[in-house]
């Protein structure tokens, strides 16, 4: 199995509802867990109680900081979009910075990561103005042009 | 064996190509535009990448989006389908330098062909016969004269830069040369910035008759029999089919080893098509090579029962070709069903199909990517399905293409089913009395 593989399997895990995959082959066992955010599930599970008897409204006041998660995936929100075919990376190199992390503030013209084709390492800068809510891809896994790479908030 | 084939391109091609690898055991690859993104065959394909946006210069005409595509899905081979870099050589090239083989020829063989002028020379060369002509471009009126003489009269000037008929006349006599050449040579500077002209013998209503060929890499090239095109309007073709209603045993034996000694000529390896004039005392002609797969080689497959797709595969990834010529053992008719409106001067009519009933039965073959709710982009060709009829006879054949347009319900948009229905019907269609001036006088009801 090689690193190849892997990432194909991380973009079909990515790409689906599977929450984990484990796959065998010649000596070799490979587990990949998606890193969803499982508190979006235990929502769903508090909230409920928490309507169902008025006296528990203090407790999904509780419930807030686990509401933050599922961010509303809507109108306010900008899409950095892939521009180029390639494998994403999040830092220039093993051991370098990372570009960009989720609450990092970025402006036009900053890098926010480095796609790579064909032994090119292109960076790629953003458009927008505003800060990162969501990663949207994994490190070292291959992306398609305008697919989604950043959440931003331009508020 | 390729494991894994990228097919840059889309349509009907694509899904074609996508059908042949699902057979072999072939992990596929399907390239899109962000106009594509709902086309069929992005949801037939195993993996699909999307390169660019919907103009084909940013997507399907995109070399570096199409390899980054074939690197980051590991595809060992990319097939270029028709159209679009299918005979480019600097993308053959570019393949070759990464790795990834190329589902066709060689960048030298595509050169070899892509240029009119080496082609015909090199074809001379061979002893393959070509339209009579005069070297070079034509210096002044005296030369034309003294030229035409040499070919004999009737001759057609034509623009060294040109095509779609621009910088052409076609001269008859010695009185009208002159003004033929004045202005030939005007509208060639005004159409091509470029006022060259060149002089060949008009050859008089030629039929349009190919020659499918397949060659592998060890020398082997066979024919696989002729395709009679000449129901074309404005160079593009309409309607093909084999065998040819003006072929006969002796005239196929001829144009079949001439088309093996144009391919040999080149050494050429991958299936392709010698394209040849023929006119009316039955001299052949070559005009030019195509080093790819091509649109109509559905009715060869049919009449011959061969996959041409996975022939092509197979010559790639290094097997023998069987070497044997194949003739057809049927009649096969191909209608090319385009989005355009025939009562309007065949203009394009992209839109939403509402409705889509596709004909079936005995005799029927339907390749198309377009299905009920699909919208047919504007930025691509007009051709959204091939409707091929297969029978013992060709008036049987035309019947059954008959019978399947009549049950073809395409709604939402403009179709070309109603000319190709008064076609079947057209007298001279069925006599089999057409050549490539056929459609300049047919009227559509």
């Amino acid at each position: 199995m090689d690193i190849k593989q892997i990432q194909e399997l991380v973009k079909l895990i990515n790409k689906t509802n599977i929450g984990e995959i484990t796959i065998e082959e010649e000596g070799v066992k490979i587990t990949v867990k998606q890193k969803k955010d499982p508190v979006q599930h235990i929502i769903a599970g508090s909230a409920a109680p928490a309507y169902a008897t008025p006296a528990a409204a203090p407790v999904a006041a509780g419930a807030p900081p686990a509401a933050k998660a599922p961010e509303p995936k809507a109108d306010n929100l900008v899409t950095i979009k892939s521009p180029m075919i390639g494998t994403f990376y999040r830092q220039a190199g093993p051991g370098k910075p990372i570009f960009v992390s989720v609450g990092d503030e970025v402006a036009p013209g900053k890098v926010v990561c480095i796609i790579e084709a064909m032994k090119l390492f292109n960076e790629i800068e953003s458009e927008v103005k505003g800060k990162i809510v969501k990663v949207l891809v994994e490190d070292a896994s291959p992306v398609e042009y305008d697919q989604p790479l950043f959440l931003v908030d331009p508020s | 064996m390729f494991k894994k084939i990228l097919i840059a391109n889309r349509g009907e091609i694509a899904l074609r190509v996508i059908r042949t690898c699902r057979e072999m055991g072939i992990k596929t690859v399907a390239v899109y535009s962000t106009a594509d993104k709902d086309s069929l065959h992005v949801k037939f394909a195993d993996e699909a990448v999307c390169i660019g946006k919907p103009a084909s210069v940013d997507s399907y005409l995109n070399m570096a989006h199409i390899m980054a595509a074939a690197e980051i899905t590991n595809a060992d081979a990319i097939h270029p389908g028709y159209g679009f870099l299918a005979e480019n050589s600097k993308f053959a090239k570019i393949c070759g330098d990464h790795g990834i083989k190329f589902i066709g020829p060689t960048p030298e063989m595509i050169n070899a062909m892509g240029d009119k002028i080496t082609a015909k020379n090199t074809m001379i060369a061979a002893g393959v016969p070509v339209v009579p002509g005069v070297d070079g471009l034509l210096e002044s009126v005296d030369h034309a004269k003294r030229s035409a003489k040499e070919i004999g009269y009737p001759v057609i000037l034509k623009a060294t830069a040109g095509g779609g008929g621009k910088g052409m006349r076609v001269v008859w006599s010695e009185e009208e040369i002159e003004k033929a050449f004045d202005t030939a040579k005007t509208e060639a500077a005004a159409s091509f910035k470029n006022d060259g002209i060149y002089m060949e013998k008009f050859v008089e209503e030629p039929r349009h008759i190919e020659i499918q060929i397949a060659g592998d890499q060890y020398g082997n090239i066979c024919h696989l029999s002729e395709r009679d095109c000449s129901i074309q309007r404005r160079h593009q073709k309409l309607v093909e089919e084999t065998p040819s209603p003006f072929m006969t045993d002796e005239l196929r034996e001829r144009m079949g080893a001439a088309a093996i000694k144009a391919a040999q000529a080149i050494n050429y390896e991958s299936v392709g098509t010698i394209e040849f004039l023929v006119d009316k005392h039955r001299n052949f002609y070559f005009m030019e090579m195509n080093t790819r797969i091509q649109v109509e080689h559905c009715v060869t497959e049919e009449v011959i029962n061969f996959d041409l797709i996975k022939e092509q595969i197979k010559i790639a990834a290094g097997e023998k070709i069987v070497g044997k010529a194949y003739y057809p053992q049927m009649h096969a008719i191909e209608c090319r069903i385009n989005a355009e409106d025939p009562h309007n001067d065949f203009r394009p009519s992209p839109g939403k199909i509402t409705v889509l009933h596709q004909p079936g039965g005995h005799g029927v073959r339907v390749d198309s990517h377009v299905y009920a709710g699909y919208v047919i982009p504007p930025y691509y060709d007009s051709m959204i399905g091939k409707l091929i009829a297969i029978a013992q006879t060709r008036e049987e054949a035309i019947n059954t293409m008959s019978r399947a347009l009549s049950e073809y319900v395409i709604e939402g948009i403009k179709t070309t089913i109603p000319f190709h229905l008064q076609l079947m019907q057209d007298e001279n269609f069925r006599k089999g009395n057409f050549t490539t001036k056929f459609m300049e006088t047919f009227e559509l009801k």
